[in-house]
């Protein structure tokens, strides 16, 4: 219903916006007046640096808004600055940004004074899968292969590649440690998702825990080996990646023996202030992102959940996944001295 | 030679006039971009990445590639005219190419520059063309002991080049490194040195700090100087090209070092900007000419020009063979190459043999076009140099603030930018050599999390370094080449009856 009324007032509101007036009128439905600005909370490259080129791309090209998407990369302190910008611009609707675990781990890790609730959520785009990786060469074959040689090896001698630190890769790291007898990886932090997986088959590390799309060219180039998938279902992807595998074929790391479960959110908010009309406005552009065939293709080709939510539901996975988060970093001692 | 004959294909595919037209437009737009500090080339591709996705991916691809091209090229027109790099990979361009300038003799440094820029990109690109499988699995040696030797040794290639005492070069580098590990930290994931301060969560930017120092920093120097500019009464010849090509020969043992070095640093992937300076102190240590250098010496230009975009271009090896950007514009590119349905990595050169070779012949192609297109606009550059100065100087200032700003789009950079630029004033007026802290900031963070993460995998044993031959020897060369001007200095002193080291 309120999809049909904001298509035959969008044109009007074509001529509205030119005047400037009646856009704020809280009663019609809202239609960004100038530039829209997404900011990435990290570097260029990346993960969420992809996605939110990919939902530029496809926004531009099936034109599903009226004004131009700017794309911003404000990566520093492990995002802290992009973040930052969208609580210092709570009454400005014309900024949105994509998340990444970060949006959890960076003020707890660096006692960054911002939290998700300094933003108004509105669209959960997808799921980022981690997998357990190792090189092709070595002998394990399932993550339980792996386990025991992790519990039957001196502490530490295993190398576990990850990006950044205190964040994501290390969270998982530290709950794998919980099902190895007491022996620790060492945990090596870069800068980058796939200069970890281009070390794990250089054979710099022994093993790491990159999302799909970070390691799949190595997968399908025979040079690493998806030991489980951290999620508590297979993939439904099916169709072959490799000769012989889908994503589909990777077991959980529950089946094999490690009750570990995480996903990384990559989300879409916008700023605290903004009202039902502007977050609606966005949930609708962004609806019509996820319908495209483009759309589909990216999330296979990443192996994404393709887990979705809005409003209320979407709130409380936030609530929810913001109180897993402290729990897995105080357990972790990762949580920034309090001021 | 099945690469030939694949070659070969390719050129059939990017030698079309929608291509050669895309190129064109890209390497003017890439022109522009390296032209405007701030604005990098990887901005430039992001910028323009979305409007590619209806392309079919090999004419998408030649267009990114020919703005990264283009900004290679024009980096330097900034640096040469004004003292300002356009791009991190042309601060070491400004040592000998503003002085040459300054004298007059611009359009020289600008077709040297732009030539052996071209000479470096080729250079990678051959190798590019016939080693990709092999050099490709040499990348893959390098662990965090290997990164942090390379880095080591590029800091140890450029001791010994202040003009000043070595004290202040130390002095110069150490303010570098402190100034580089504001912000966060990689390694603990914890902020540093930010004192509460939300605006100091970035660090320090090294394009802010560069066009800060040298552009500003020069323009208070001109000021100072009675604002004349000191190159305005150079004299347009249109035989630019062939008097700079004459002199180019001699360079030789130059050109190779900063091809075989930049090829280097790109794969590994260092950067275009690391190698820019190594390719400068090596220059300064071996040739015959390095006393002149920092006084506008053409091989300075050729020596830093050669090794970037040596570098720049190789930088592409590793993104296209492994699905590790070897630069930040590499890296949008990958991003790139993902959203067109094309998945790089090992087996990008088996299954996607059109796109692969066609980008590679466009390589040889775009840097042609832009090779011709640079060194026809070199009087127009020159000329710029013409226009007085009190035109110029608040133009200059207005660049670089947007630039500045551009970085981050934040306006605390703008202000940053200024105090650098006073601090740059204050650096010439007492004799403190910038170069050491521009080098320590760029690579300053980069050689602490190197070190950092090598010392976490050896578990503090810092042997590691010398663990396996590549790391070891590099290291090696490193230590030597750091006490070399200590070494030469005693032989000098106590040694005059042996013949000179040199």
């Amino acid at each position: 219903m309120r999809m049909k009324s904001w298509k035959t007032i969008a044109k009007r509101l074509g001529l509205a916006a030119g005047l400037g007036v009646l856009a704020s009128a809280p009663a019609l439905a809202w239609e960004p007046t100038k530039p829209v600005t997404l900011i990435i909370p990290a570097g260029t490259g990346g993960g969420a640096d992809q996605m939110a080129r990919f939902i530029q791309g496809v926004i531009q090209k099936h034109e599903l808004m009226s004004k131009p998407l700017i794309v911003v990369n404000k990566g520093g302190g492990a995002g802290a600055e992009g973040f930052l910008e969208m609580k210092a611009s709570a009454n400005d609707p014309h900024k949105i940004v994509i998340t990444l675990s970060n949006l959890f781990t960076t003020p707890l890790g660096t006692g960054t004074p911002f939290n998700w609730k300094d933003m108004k959520p509105v669209k959960m785009m997808a799921l980022d899968q981690f997998i357990l990786w190792v090189n092709a060469s070595e002998p394990y074959k399932t993550a339980g292969d792996y386990i025991s040689a992790v519990k039957a090896g001196e502490d530490r001698a295993f190398k576990m590649g990850g990006t950044g630190s205190k964040q994501e890769d290390q969270i998982i790291t530290v709950a794998i440690e919980k099902e190895t007898g007491g022996k620790k990886f060492t945990y090596v932090p870069y800068d980058g998702g796939g200069k970890v997986a281009v070390q794990l088959v250089g054979g710099h590390i022994t093993s790491s825990v990159n999302n799909p799309i970070e390691a799949v060219a190595q997968w399908r180039g025979g040079q690493l080996r998806p030991l489980c998938i951290f999620d508590k279902a297979r993939s439904t992807y099916t169709a072959k990646v490799t000769e012989a595998q889908a994503w589909g074929d990777i077991p959980t790391c529950a089946e094999s023996g490690l009750p570990i479960e995480y996903q990384m959110l990559r989300g879409i908010f916008t700023t605290k202030n903004a009202t039902p009309d502007q977050v609606a406005y966005y949930e609708g552009v962004l609806k019509k992102v996820m319908e495209t065939p483009e759309w589909k293709e990216f999330m296979e080709k990443g192996a994404f959940n393709q887990t979705t939510m809005t409003g209320s539901e979407f709130e409380a996975w936030l609530t929810a996944a913001e109180a897993r988060h402290r729990e897995l970093m105080t357990g972790a001692g990762f949580v920034a001295g309090a001021k | 030679m099945e690469e030939l004959s694949a070659l070969a294909e390719g050129f059939g595919h990017a030698l079309t006039w929608y291509n050669v037209a895309l190129m064109v437009l890209g390497i003017t737009l890439g022109v522009v971009i390296g032209v405007l500090p701030g604005l990098g080339g990887a901005n430039g591709v992001a910028i323009l990445l979305p409007l590619t996705f209806s392309m079919n991916p090999t004419s998408a691809i030649i267009m990114l590639t020919s703005i990264y091209w283009g900004a290679l090229f024009g980096g330097a027109i900034t640096a040469i005219l004004f003292n300002i790099p356009g791009e991190p990979w042309s601060v070491a361009t400004t040592f000998d190419g503003h002085p040459m300038a300054q004298r007059g003799r611009a359009d020289e440094a600008l077709v040297g520059a732009f030539t052996s820029s071209f000479v470096g990109a080729i250079f990678a690109v051959a190798l590019i063309t016939f080693l990709a499988p092999a050099v490709a699995k040499f990348a893959l040696k390098f662990g965090p002991a290997e990164f942090f030797a390379v880095q080591f040794l590029t800091f140890a290639s450029f001791l010994g080049m202040g003009r000043g005492t070595p004290w202040k070069t130390l002095a110069s580098m150490c303010l570098g490194f402190a100034l580089a590990s504001v912000g966060l930290d990689g390694v603990t994931g914890s902020l540093r040195m930010t004192f509460g301060y939300d605006e100091l969560l970035n660090g320090f930017k090294f394009l802010v700090a560069v066009i800060g120092l040298f552009g500003i920093g020069e323009i208070l120097t001109s000021m100072e100087d009675g604002l004349k500019f000191s190159g305005a009464d150079a004299k347009l010849r249109m035989d630019a090209v062939i008097r700079t090509w004459k002199q180019l020969p001699r360079m030789f043992g130059t050109f190779i070092r900063s091809c075989i070095v930049g090829c280097w640093m790109g794969i590994t992937p260092g950067g275009a900007t690391p190698a820019s300076f190594m390719g400068y102190g090596l220059a300064k240590r071996f040739s015959k000419r390095g006393h002149n250098f920092g006084k506008g010496e053409l091989e300075g230009v050729v020596a830093p020009e050669t090794a970037a975009h040596a570098a720049g271009t190789s930088a592409l090896l590793p993104m296209l063979t492994l699905g590790i950007p070897g630069s930040p514009t590499a890296a949008v590119l990958l991003g790139g190459l993902l959203i067109w349905g094309l998945q790089p990595g090992p087996l990008l050169f088996v299954e996607q043999k059109e796109f692969v070779w066609g980008l590679i012949a466009s390589m040889y192609l775009g840097n042609v076009v832009g090779l011709i297109m640079v060194l026809t606009c070199v009087p127009l550059f020159a000329a710029i140099l013409r226009v007085p100065f009190s035109i110029v100087a608040p133009v200059i200032v207005v660049i670089c603030a947007i630039g500045a700003y551009t970085v981050n789009n934040s306006m605390f950079d703008v202000w940053m930018m200024l105090a650098f630029g006073v601090m740059g004033y204050l650096f010439s007026k007492l004799g403190y050599p910038l170069p050491p802290l521009v080098l320590a900031l760029v690579l300053g963070d980069q050689a602490e999390s190197s070190f950092r993460q090598a010392m976490l995998v050896s578990q503090g044993d810092v042997t590691v370094f010398w663990s396996n031959w590549l790391s070891g020897s590099i290291m090696t060369l490193g230590v030597i080449l750091a006490f070399w001007p200590l070494a030469q200095g005693l032989m000098n002193r106590f040694g005059r009856s042996r013949p000179a080291a040199a």
